[in-house]
């Protein structure tokens, strides 16, 4: 049988172009994810994101509902909205799963995170670092003579910029809890 | 008064309630408590395969035959590592199994014991929902939401995972009608979606519908009110692999399969259509091609069970969440009192088109005198049993592009191929499941005989429970499909896709205490398929068909479904090194 030659679209309508399609700009979306807190359930959700390649930014877990055995999963997550609306799809499925909350869609989230910062050093470094801790609110937890843990609770952003300026006044370690976020409003 | 009884007997007592009659499995120690309970009672059917992987695809092949939830049971270990394949394939073709493994004492979980595997861990991927069941107490209540889970919503294996200590301890049951489960799919769609759909079907000049296995799996009612609508509207059908059968190949509106290598005339209709219907498929890529370029000028509808399945790969305009047969019957209402409005002049002109792209005729093959040609065997097997209470099972590659192609299958639940993994060594325990289900009825798994071996120890199953299964292969000695890319593809090196060493398949058979049967002259292959079709017993039809022919239509990875291959002379340069990544 011979090659047929087909001319390229045979209907000559084609506005496939002309149609709006997803965006293909990256978005950050944090996704508020309640579970029935049984063993596996985390493993569940970080095994659906590692499996289908989505982006975890920070991952927050606890129960929150003792006597309804339920968790609270809240995830910072990033992809063009096509891949959003498909994370939150492929999470309604899990049977486990009870709701998906795009805090980002129902509106501007609180998000808070708390951070644990080590700072070690002497002399005038000590006390910058104590004065910029007042300035960012951050809280002495524990104290030597050679060295501070600040505790700070803000925004991803702010929690960011306090470790920068730490960093050359002696930032030894940090610890981060990743956000927790609520939406505003009743 | 709640029955007290230990976990084994939970285990029998809770498939009755569920009204389970057959279970595929196979002992090892961590299921030993189970299987001495299987043999204090006569209402669960054993059947003992020869693999793992072998059970669970036979669990499969009864539940796909049937619409009931297909059974499993194997140890723990290696016998649910072994399940590991099957589940995948369950789960990429949404077929509903309940998989029982044994486990090691919850006392010694996380030893690395003998035996011992992470079950739930390893299967939790490949499963809709598993369970690591701790306590006796838990467990009926667990096996009964399990069955729920598998057969609600988009269906699919779930896994129970039962320590032994657990099947031996006691406990009290809980009765099947106890259980309220919280998971409960939607089902109804959207009214006004509906409505939305019901004018655009109104106005298209170039509607289709294209159906794939969600219609199959949401029950025999969908099936007749697809047919209905297909009737009332006049509108063309094309389906996907997983979809044959929902509407008849024989009616008036079948266009054919779509897809990779399906009719000319389908994925024609699919890139110029202006209303495409998707009633339960997943535009899965076999089915696109460039999706950059499938059908643009259509506005696309999309029902579906399984909110990620809707633009998940391809944007649609109306979206609607439900089950097939609910949203079918509401469609159809609603439809109906609109006052049954088509566009027929339109629809006229359209079906003309299409009949010309029928007339291009796209299965021609070139016959021959002295070689049997696959696609010649396969219409011959069409003709010598059409008309027959048959079910038809494939293996993965060529053979099983050219079943689909030239078989007919005129009701649901007739097919059964591994459509999303595409699992060599699933059609023969496949088979197995069907024709313990339809115990009368003919049951042929079309094959490679590459595939084919990939489990053919279940020859000896096939053996033991009589099971007149017919192993229909079409032999070339090739790895067909992948010497057909690699010749497509890959410059002509054909690496590692020949067949050496084969078994002589007549003695292989006979060995087991089966009928072999070997053909290679045309003339000879009516006779030789009757031979087969009369032998009361299971078959080895080992068919020698041409080593080199080539699967067509063919849509090249990374073409749109208006470039598709038709035969040989226009293969050449067809793919090129951006289409060869792909898959």
């Amino acid at each position: 049988m011979s090659a047929l030659r087909i001319k390229k679209g045979s209907t000559s309508h084609s506005a496939y172009n002309l149609r709006p399609d997803f965006s293909d700009v990256e978005e950050r979306h944090t996704l508020a994810i309640l579970v029935e807190n049984e063993p596996g359930v985390l493993a569940r959700v970080i095994g659906l994101f590692s499996g289908r390649g989505y982006n975890i930014e920070s991952l927050t877990v606890a129960e929150v509902d003792h006597a309804g055995h339920l968790s609270r999963i809240t995830v910072v997550t990033t992809g063009t909205p096509q891949v959003i609306e498909q994370i939150k799809a492929q999470l309604g499925r899990i049977v486990t799963v009870h709701d998906v909350h795009d805090l980002t869609v129902e509106g501007r989230p609180v998000e808070r995170e708390l951070g644990l910062l080590k700072v070690a050093g002497k002399g005038d470094d000590r006390v910058e670092a104590l004065r910029i801790a007042d300035i960012f609110r951050a809280n002495v937890v524990d104290s030597t003579l050679e060295s501070f843990v600040f505790e700070i609770t803000g925004t991803s952003d702010k929690i960011d910029a306090f470790a920068d300026l730490m960093r050359p006044l002696g930032l030894v370690e940090i610890a981060r809890t990743g956000v927790a976020a609520l939406a505003r409003g009743a | 008064m709640t029955r007290q009884m230990t976990g084994a007997k939970m285990v029998v007592q809770a498939l009755k309630d569920q009204g389970v009659d057959t279970v595929f499995g196979y002992p090892g120690g961590a299921v030993l408590p189970i299987y001495d309970e299987i043999f204090l009672q006569n209402d669960v059917k054993h059947v003992l395969v020869r693999h793992e992987q072998g059970a669970i695809h036979a669990a499969e092949g009864y539940a796909r035959s049937t619409g009931k939830p297909g059974v499993a049971l194997v140890t723990s270990g290696p016998g649910a590592t072994n399940a590991v394949t099957g589940l995948t394939d369950a789960l990429m073709d949404s077929i509903p199994i309940v998989v029982f493994t044994g486990q090691v004492p919850t006392f010694m979980i996380g030893s690395d014991a003998f035996q011992e595997a992470d079950t739930v861990g390893i299967t939790r991927p490949c499963t809709k929902h598993n369970w690591l069941v701790k306590e006796t107490d838990k467990l009926a209540s667990t096996i009964h939401e399990a069955f729920h889970v598998a057969t609600s919503g988009r269906p699919g294996p779930v896994l129970i995972d039962i320590p032994k200590d657990v099947q031996f301890a006691t406990g009290s049951y809980t009765e099947k009608k106890v259980l309220k489960s919280r998971y409960q799919p939607q089902v109804k769609g959207d009214l006004s979606a509906i409505t939305e759909l019901a004018e655009a079907m109104e106005k298209a000049k170039r509607p289709v519908f294209y159906t794939g296995g969600g219609v199959i799996n949401s029950g025999p009612a969908a099936s007749q009110l697809l047919r209905e609508l297909v009737e009332a509207t006049g509108f063309p059908i094309t389906s996907t692999l997983m979809g044959l059968g929902a509407y008849p190949a024989s009616g008036e509106k079948w266009i054919g399969m779509l897809g990779m290598h399906g009719l000319y005339e389908a994925n024609m209709a699919m890139h110029d259509c202006d209303l495409m219907i998707n009633i339960g498929a997943r535009f899965d890529d076999r089915i696109t091609g460039l999706i950059s370029k499938f059908s643009p000028g259509s506005k696309k509808a999309h029902i579906d069970i399984d909110a990620s399945s809707i633009n998940k790969v391809i944007h649609v305009d109306i979206p609607i969440l439900g089950d097939v047969a609910h949203v079918l019957e509401d469609l159809l209402k609603v439809w109906k009192s609109r006052g049954r409005k088509t566009n027929t002049e339109a629809l006229t002109k359209w079906w003309t088109q299409i009949n010309e792209w029928r007339a291009v005729k796209c299965l021609t093959y070139t016959g021959s005198e002295t070689t049997i040609k696959p696609q010649y065997a396969l219409e011959r097997l069409e003709a010598l049993t059409k008309g027959m209470d048959r079910y038809i099972c494939t293996e993965v590659g060529q053979h099983q592009m050219w079943a689909a192609q030239f078989l007919g299958f005129d009701d649901p639940n007739r097919w059964m191929t591994s459509g999303g993994l595409g699992t060599m060594g699933y059609g023969f325990p496949a088979s197995i499941g069907v024709q313990l289900a339809h115990p009368d009825a003919l049951v042929i798994n079309v094959a490679g005989e590459a595939s084919w071996l990939m489990n053919m120890q279940e020859l000896g199953t096939a053996m033991q429970y009589r099971l007149p299964v017919k192993q229909f292969i079409l032999n070339n000695e090739r790895l067909g499909m992948v010497r057909q890319w690699q010749q497509l593809l890959h410059g002509e090196r054909y690496s590692s896709s020949w067949s050496e060493s084969l078994p002589d398949f007549v003695k292989l058979a006979e060995a087991f205490g089966a009928k072999g049967i070997q053909v290679s002259d045309p003339k000879d292959l009516d006779d030789a398929i009757m031979e087969m079709l009369n032998y009361d017993g299971p078959v080895l039809f080992d068919c020698l068909v041409e080593k080199h022919e080539n699967c067509f239509p063919m849509i090249p990875s990374g073409k749109p479904h208006n470039e598709m291959l038709l035969g040989d002379a226009s293969t050449e340069g067809a793919i090129q090194s951006g289409g060869a990544v792909l898959v």
